[in-house]
């Protein structure tokens, strides 16, 4: 046998330790988790915003995030509060317009990157666990080189948000006109952990001062730098907290259009 | 105390394999102490490189169990009173003996990075800096240098060929601290960092950050960071949109001037 | 590397060749290489991992960034009377006068030490200090100060580059170890080694050498020092002929850990205490207030009031008897325990978590908290350390000129703990590290002029063959395994040379050691050349136990107690004591003792102090500017002063 043959960590000069990897923890449990975790909510979502329906509760005007802006054709007309201009088509979701940009800021998230480059892409699936691959080039040329994008998908991400929060607003909504219920303490709590997850972007740490030299010049900026970087602190924790409040935001909004449960009023 | 059993790997570049010792393990002690302890009873000769042992130089990098640490932190409570410890010397450097490897490819990169560049018209003892404004970098500083980050990290640790062109998280810290540190004079740090140094090639997963024994959040703070400033001088549309319109192809000052 | 290869040895020469990569061998490096002059650095270990990095509180400088009273003269006096005023005046005078300087200079390197609201270097306070004046970064400074030497070195090497000079300019050659200096005719002319990745031996000529190799703490078992500090420095000058003195000061920092047992002898930094950390016995009491010696009292509170008042108002308050001198805190410490207050592992509490919230100490002492959280297991924002006395630092070393540290061999010089005088009887905390900044440079500096002067020095095929033959001995020999014989010499040290010595235990350690001697020159290295720790400290050996046969004899004959060197059957200064040096050479291959004058203060320096404190550590003699009438470098001394 050739020693070439080897991988990289097993072969001479370096020790020669036949074990590609000598891990006795469990170190396969985080990268299964997060395959189930994301490829669950992938099926979901996927589901979902092909379904075309149960996306709107007219009488108290909840519209779940999957659906906004409800821009197309097919939307109920309540529901589209920024006008209906694309093509009504099962292969085409209502919420055109939001929903890959969406895709993207998630795609290109530092933290999702790490996730789906460990689960997926096993390069590498556990800190010296040997990578999946026999070559390697990162992020460095064509499709990957594009993860540098993640600024302009987060200002895309922060105008969808606000978006959301409008929707969120226009929910406290009853027949009687004012209303507040269970969907607006969902579709209010939803909106909040958005920006959590949002504000707390590396890019967005980069853009409020990371990018400044001297903090002490900007002492505003600095503030903000300061309150993003605590947000980012938890990055991940966000990450999944909004993939499970987006979710079950959608359902709740599904399920009350749907005439499954209604909605717990308290006032309206 | 207890008498345990540990396997540890010995040899040189020309083969090698684990050698196993039954050793007297007593409360409060770490893997450094049974290595110690060895030496002294059972393999005179076991190589096995440190200094201080008290978690502050950096020297005694090695794997335990599969995972990179320092041999005198690693506390032998962690691990279950019956579990075989195995401990087996780095393995993305060339092996010296036993337990110690060749680490000169940090010292090489190192030599490629360009050092600090002094503020021109400053004499020593003028220097006026805020302590907001040198946090940043004083976090890099703390880097004892035991190269665990550059041993775990996958871009050399699994492709032997990287290595001339990736520098490693060690030296990104270094960009960073530079980049951030208010007073250096150079403006290139972030171009050299993609060009020269392959950050491109990090895809942040994270590993160096999680075996750092002083807990550098090397890919939060320095890594990403660097990221950003490079897609902010390159790849960002509103910034190079902004340039277009008001600056008329002017470099944003940021990059340009480090007093901003 | 092939079979053939490993028998050949490696030839260099260099003008300026520096032995040890800590701060004072990096910062002579840099002086040297700065002068033109080719330079090679041999580090024991690898580059940057020296024992500076173990520095945490900080480097003393009379900047007078925090407080504007500071002046090089307030550090001056801080210095002398902390060395107990057997300090060589003329390296404590430079030592002040300069360190500002060699702190500025850093920043221009790149450091980054903590500031001050204004921008300035930030200074902390630290026991016997007058005022605030260690520059600092948390408590890592010495990380600091050898990244920032070894980043400039890097610097220096890259200029080189684009220059178009020869790499051999400026070269660190890691991991290697000296094991013998070749001399002729009074002259050093180069030095031999080992590479450790093979056990390749290495020859170099170099006309000048700068020694740099710090301490001989491993001679102790517990100790504060890292595994290289075995005396090699220390005893490669004595067999080449330089003297040694002060050797019977060794200073047991007060607060080393003494629980848990993997962790004993690790450093609290005295910044805890700086900060308001405070001692306590196994009965809870702030004994310090017990322990204030006369010659202290006016500058150290004796109540806990006032000492609590302190750390907000310094101007109008005495300082906290937990700040005296660390000679003073390490007796104290002995003495609680000895009488029965100490702790179930045999130290006394240090608490500051009781004093200070959890976010402050973890702020202020960052690498406190994480060492003992990680090392030990234990927070130190939650429940009080354990500590106790731990072999830290030797005042003693290679007696050296102070303005050029050259020392009796020409063309040898010295700087940093390696060298001694500076610090007399005891050191300030934080004066190590400008030490080694103010004296390594003016190494670097005298030892480029000296080499510009000197011829290229031949090394003759004999010496080396020699020396390449005594490095391979223990591979022939027969005798011992290297770990039990450190065992037992650090034993000796230990019981019968530690922090209390008294003239019976000495005699007896000396005839310990000398029964030693036969089994050290025997020790056996099993297995091959190549990375082989059982050989190096087989070699390493032989150094320890010159270091220590010179510390027991000097402190057996120094019968008075002073600073790091107490004896419990003559307690208290001599005022005729402090005039006398103890100086060890080595004639055959035994060391001898003989007495010298420690060269008289100028008036100028005199004048700095008080007329009523000089009384406390001199003659009337001395301070009245008359010569002394009694002299100890030829009798022994009579009288003694009580200290307290």
């Amino acid at each position: 046998m050739t020693t070439t043959d080897e991988p990289a960590v097993s072969r001479p000069p370096r020790a020669a330790i036949k074990a590609r990897n000598l891990r006795i923890d469990n170190w396969r449990r985080g990268p299964i988790l997060t395959v189930l975790g994301i490829t669950a909510w992938v099926a979901y979502a996927t589901f979902r915003v092909f379904y075309q329906g149960d996306y709107w509760v007219a009488d108290y005007h909840y519209l779940t995030p999957f659906y906004s802006p409800c821009v197309s054709v097919g939307c109920v007309p309540e529901s589209a509060h920024f006008g209906r201009f694309i093509p009504d088509s099962p292969l085409i979701p209502y919420a055109a317009l939001s929903l890959p940009f969406l895709l993207a800021f998630r795609l290109t998230c530092y933290y999702y990157r790490k996730a789906y480059y460990r689960s997926f892409w096993l390069s590498p699936p556990a800190c010296a666990v040997p990578d999946g691959h026999t070559r390697y080039t990162g992020e460095t040329r064509f499709p990957l080189i594009l993860q540098n994008f993640h600024r302009y998908f987060f200002y895309l991400a922060v105008a969808i948000s606000l978006v959301n929060s409008w929707d969120a607003v226009l929910a406290f909504h009853s027949p009687d006109g004012f209303g507040f219920g269970l969907g607006n303490v969902v579709l209010t709590a939803n909106v909040i952990l958005l920006w959590c997850y949002t504000l707390g972007c590396h890019s967005c740490r980069h853009v409020m001062g990371g990018r400044l030299k001297h903090f002490s010049k900007h002492p505003v900026r600095y503030r903000l730098w300061t309150l993003s970087s605590a947000l980012n602190d938890r990055h991940m924790m966000w990450a999944w907290i909004t993939l499970g409040s987006l979710a079950l935001t959608d359902f709740y909004v599904m399920a009350v259009a749907a005439g499954w449960f209604d909605d717990l009023r308290f006032i309206n | 105390m207890s008498t345990r059993t540990f396997r540890v790997w010995r040899g040189d570049a020309d083969g090698g394999d684990f050698a196993e010792f039954d050793v007297a393990v007593n409360e409060g002690e770490v893997i450094l102490d049974v290595v110690h302890r060895i030496q002294a009873e059972q393999a005179p000769d076991l190589a096995v490189r440190w200094n201080c042992k008290a978690g502050k130089c950096g020297s005694c990098s090695a794997e335990v169990n599969g995972t990179p640490r320092l041999m005198c932190m690693t506390r032998m409570n962690l691990f279950d009173e019956g579990e075989q410890v195995t401990i087996t010397p780095l393995r993305t450097f060339p092996v010296v003996r036993d337990l110690v490897t060749d680490v000169s490819f940090n010292y090489e990169k190192a030599r490629e990075m360009p050092a600090f560049a002094p503020p021109a018209g400053l004499e020593p003892g003028e220097y006026r800096m805020k302590q907001v404004d040198v946090e940043r970098s004083q976090e890099f500083r703390k880097c004892i240098e035991c190269f665990l980050c550059q041993n775990t990290c996958h871009v050399v640790r699994d492709h032997e060929e990287n290595k001339p062109p990736f520098a490693g998280p060690r030296l990104f810290i270094r960009a960073a601290e530079l980049d951030m540190h208010p007073l250096d004079a150079r403006d290139d740090r972030r171009e050299a960092a993609q060009d020269d140094q392959g950050l491109g090639y990090c895809n942040i997963t994270k590993c160096c950050t999680e075996v750092c024994p002083e807990h550098i959040r090397i890919t939060d703070n320095a890594i990403i960071p660097m990221k950003e400033r490079v897609a902010g001088d390159r790849y960002d549309p509103l910034v190079w949109l902004g340039r277009k319109i008001f600056r008329k192809g002017k470099k944003p000052t940021e990059a340009k001037s480090p007093a901003d | 590397m092939s079979d053939n290869d490993i028998n050949e040895v490696e030839h260099l020469a260099c003008d300026v060749l520096v032995i040890g990569a800590g701060g004072a061998g990096l910062r002579a490096a840099v002086e040297a290489r700065l002068a033109g002059k080719s330079v090679i650095v041999i580090s024991k270990s690898l580059f940057g991992k020296a024992h500076t990095v173990m520095a945490e509180g900080g480097a003393a400088a009379a900047m007078g960034n925090v407080n504007s009273n500071d002046n090089w003269q307030v550090h001056f006096r801080d210095t002398m009377r902390g060395g107990k005023f057997l300090n060589d005046y003329r390296m404590a005078e430079l030592h002040a006068r300069e360190a500002p300087q060699r702190i500025w200079e850093l920043e221009t390197y790149g450091a980054l030490f903590d500031r001050t609201p204004d921008g300035r270097i930030s200074q902390r306070n630290f026991g016997g200090h007058e005022y605030p004046r260690l520059a600092h970064v948390g408590d890592r400074t010495g990380l600091e100060l050898i990244r920032t030497l070894q980043q400039k070195l890097v610097s220096l090497e890259q200029d080189d580059q684009a220059a178009g000079e020869s790499e051999t300019k400026l070269q660190v050659i890691d991991e290697t170890t000296i094991t013998e200096l070749f001399t002729e005719g009074g002259a050093v002319k180069g030095a031999f080694g080992y590479r450790r990745s093979t056990g390749r031996f290495i020859a170099i000529a170099a006309p000048a050498v700068v020694v740099a190799t710090g301490g001989i703490g491993r001679s102790f078992k517990v100790t504060s020092n890292s595994w290289e500090y075995t005396g090699d420095g220390h005893a490669l000058a004595l067999r080449a002929g330089a003297r040694l003195i002060n050797m019977e000061f060794i200073q047991f920092h007060p607060t080393g850990m003494v629980w848990p047992p993997s962790v004993r002898g690790i450093l609290v930094t005295e910044s805890v205490r700086g900060d308001g950390g405070v001692l306590k016995n196994s009965s809870g009491e702030r004994f310090m207030f017990d322990y204030i010696p006369e010659v202290f009292k006016a500058q150290y509170a004796d109540n806990p009031e006032e000492a609590d008042r302190w750390y907000t108002d310094p101007d109008s308050n005495r300082r906290p008897p937990e700040l005296l001198p660390r000679d003073e805190v390490a007796r104290a410490i002995n003495s609680e325990v000895k009488a029965g207050r100490g702790t179930e592992h045999g130290g006394v509490y240090l608490d500051i978590a009781s004093r200070r919230d959890a976010e402050t100490i973890r702020r202020g002492l960052p690498s406190m908290y994480h060492q003992f959280k990680e090392l030990a297991d234990v927070d130190i924002t939650a429940e009080p350390m354990e500590v106790g006395p731990t072999c830290h630092y030797i005042m003693g070393g290679i007696e050296v000129d102070a303005d050029t540290t050259a020392s009796a061999v020409t063309g040898l010089f010295a700087a940093g703990e390696v060298s001694g005088g500076m610090h007399g009887s005891n050191r300030l905390g934080g004066n190590s590290l400008s030490d080694l900044l103010v004296f390594g440079k003016r190494a670097g500096e005298h030892a480029a002029e000296h080499a510009t002067a000197a011829a290229s020095p031949k090394l003759t095929d004999a010496e080396i063959a020699a020396a390449a033959e005594d490095a391979l001995r223990p591979f022939a020999n027969d005798g011992e395994n290297p770990y039990e014989l450190q065992n037992a010499l650090q034993a000796i040290n230990g019981r019968l040379v530690g922090i209390i010595r008294k003239a019976g235990e000495l005699e007896e350690a000396l005839t310990e050691l000398a029964a030693l001697k036969e089994r050290i020159a025997n020790v056996n290295a099993a297995g091959g050349r190549a990375y082989n720790p059982g050989w190096h400290l087989a070699l390493d050996l032989r150094n320890m136990y010159v270091c220590s046969v010179a510390t027991a004899l000097a402190a057996l004959e120094r019968d008075e107690s002073r600073g790091g060197h107490t004896r419990e059957d003559a307690p208290g200064m001599n005022p005729d004591w402090r005039k006398v040096n103890l100086v060890a050479s080595f004639e055959g291959d035994d060391v001898r003792l003989t007495r010298q004058p420690v060269p008289a203060m100028t008036a100028e320096l005199l004048g700095l102090f008080e007329t009523a404190e000089l009384s406390k550590y001199m003659t009337p003699e001395e301070y009245q500017g008359g010569s002394a009438t009694t002299d100890l470098t030829t009798t022994d001394p009579t009288a003694t002063v009580e200290e307290s």
